[in-house]
């Protein structure tokens, strides 16, 4: 686990060595379809928090999967 | 006792994948939410309201209910059918300054047998031309367990959730996204209703049944990645992984590939298969060979081998209400999953003509119903 750790915080980390330089490579103005709605992660928050607490409750693995609040029904 | 995965959930609330640089827009959800499976009914309204403020703050606010009624393989064939509701409220609150977003969280959720209070924050920043928006977060639970027609028994359990999150625009097309969280518990973790089985020759069954023990800490991690793909046609898919993993020696795979199709201008479908795959914990058994067998005891079936499918599909109208000038939009929205459990180790004890070990595997199929409104102001 240490070593997971270690290797995702050295990517993290790369690009902030040359920051100064770095020029976006995907401009504002090209990211027309990334800005619509159904691009977005989480178009329903209200939602995906329910379903998640429906998984989380009924299985053993928890977290990574976004997040949000929710309920339980695991008896 | 409702569960503690609860609080679980809450804590992860944090680490969302977001994007800072933009507060969300004003929102209000109402939703009414209905599990049906395994003989547990869960129903009950949510509601969800943000609002933002010289576009620098937003504060939101939640509430959520279930209504439970349980007549579950573990309820039929060791307890008695019953019923609960548990409520959750939650406020947020977030700062937006420059480039960084600043969040900070509270919820409390309350049934009769268990109570939980969860604080959080996190902070996330764009960078780089705003392509990468990177997430840090922390959360802090405080559970208390009780148990229904015990006074005497009272515990607790303590909780710290990490996370790291990454959204990466690659192409114009295409965003990526990373999750990295780590969840460590302490405290007492198990269902203090639910008991493990033993072979015991002197019982009729064949079988009989002693408290689950659990250990009291566990640490779990999960790294997830996913990609969002706009198709020429406006069109979304979107695949996601996660690998989970903890030292109760859990080990699962989740993957997911969904699709969404707009339709004329105000209708969009969705549509979505998931699989979960996961090893039970080490100390799982359906059935132990003998009576305090090992230190820790468990036949929690959320703890065993198993595998679950879903699909699922969903549909969304939008449309306007003239007569309601400060909603600028709305939309009405019908979800509906169809979740097969199957277990690999969990006998469905309800077949009582077997030998003990022989019984047939469990399985069973949930029916998942979400009907909410949205509007936004």
């Amino acid at each position: 686990m240490k070593r997971l750790c270690s290797g995702l915080l050295v990517v993290l980390m790369l690009p902030t060595a040359g920051c100064g330089q770095l020029e976006p490579w995907v401009k504002p103005y090209e990211r027309e379809h990334l800005a619509d709605p159904i691009m977005d992660w989480d178009r329903n928050p209200v939602s995906s928090s329910y379903v998640r607490h429906v998984y989380e409750s009924r299985e053993g693995a928890r977290g990574g999967m976004g997040g949000a609040g929710g309920g339980c029904g695991c008896n | 006792m409702f569960c503690r995965l609860v609080t679980v959930v809450a804590c992860l609330s944090v680490v969302a994948p977001a994007m800072a640089g933009v507060l969300d827009d004003d929102r209000a959800d109402i939703m009414y939410h209905r599990y049906d499976g395994g003989g547990v009914t869960i129903d009950g309204p949510s509601l969800l309201v943000r609002k933002k403020f010289a576009e620098k703050y937003a504060v939101s606010a939640s509430y959520y209910i279930d209504m439970v009624s349980s007549a579950s393989i573990d309820v039929v064939t060791t307890a008695s059918p019953y019923k609960e509701e548990r409520k959750e409220y939650g406020l947020g609150f977030e700062y937006l300054r420059d480039k960084i977003t600043y969040n900070l969280g509270f919820s409390n959720s309350k049934e009769s047998d268990y109570e939980a209070n969860t604080a959080r924050a996190s902070i996330s920043q764009d960078m780089f031309g705003d392509l990468t928006t990177v997430s840090l977060s922390f959360a802090r639970g405080w559970d208390k367990v009780f148990r229904r027609g015990d006074d005497l028994f009272s515990d607790q359990v303590d909780r710290r959730v990490y996370g790291i999150d990454l959204s990466q625009i690659a192409t114009r097309a295409l965003i990526l996204g990373f999750s990295l969280e780590t969840v460590t518990e302490e405290g007492f973790l198990n269902n203090p209703y639910r008991s493990v089985r033993y072979l015991d020759p002197e019982a009729a069954s064949g079988y009989a049944y002693e408290p689950e023990r659990y250990p009291q800490t566990r640490t779990g991690t999960a790294l997830a990645m996913r990609a969002r793909y706009f198709l020429p046609y406006r069109a979304a898919l979107q695949g996601e992984y996660r690998y989970y993993t903890d030292d109760w020696d859990i080990r699962a795979h989740t993957a997911e590939l969904s699709y969404t199709q707009p339709w004329g201008e105000k209708w969009t479908f969705d549509a979505h298969y998931r699989f979960h795959t996961q090893d039970g914990a080490d100390f799982y058994n359906d059935l132990f060979p003998r009576q305090n067998y090992q230190n820790f005891l468990a036949r929690d079936k959320e703890l065993a081998t198993m595998s679950s499918h879903t699909v699922g599909v969903g549909a969304s109208y939008e449309f306007t209400m003239p007569w309601l000038k400060f909603l600028r939009k709305s939309t009405v929205n019908l979800k509906y999953d169809l979740i097969m459990f199957k277990y690999d180790d969990f006998r469905d004890l309800r077949v009582t003509s077997l030998e003990p070990g022989t019984e047939p595997l469990y399985s069973f199929d949930a029916n998942v119903i979400q009907l909410f409104f949205s509007g936004w102001f």
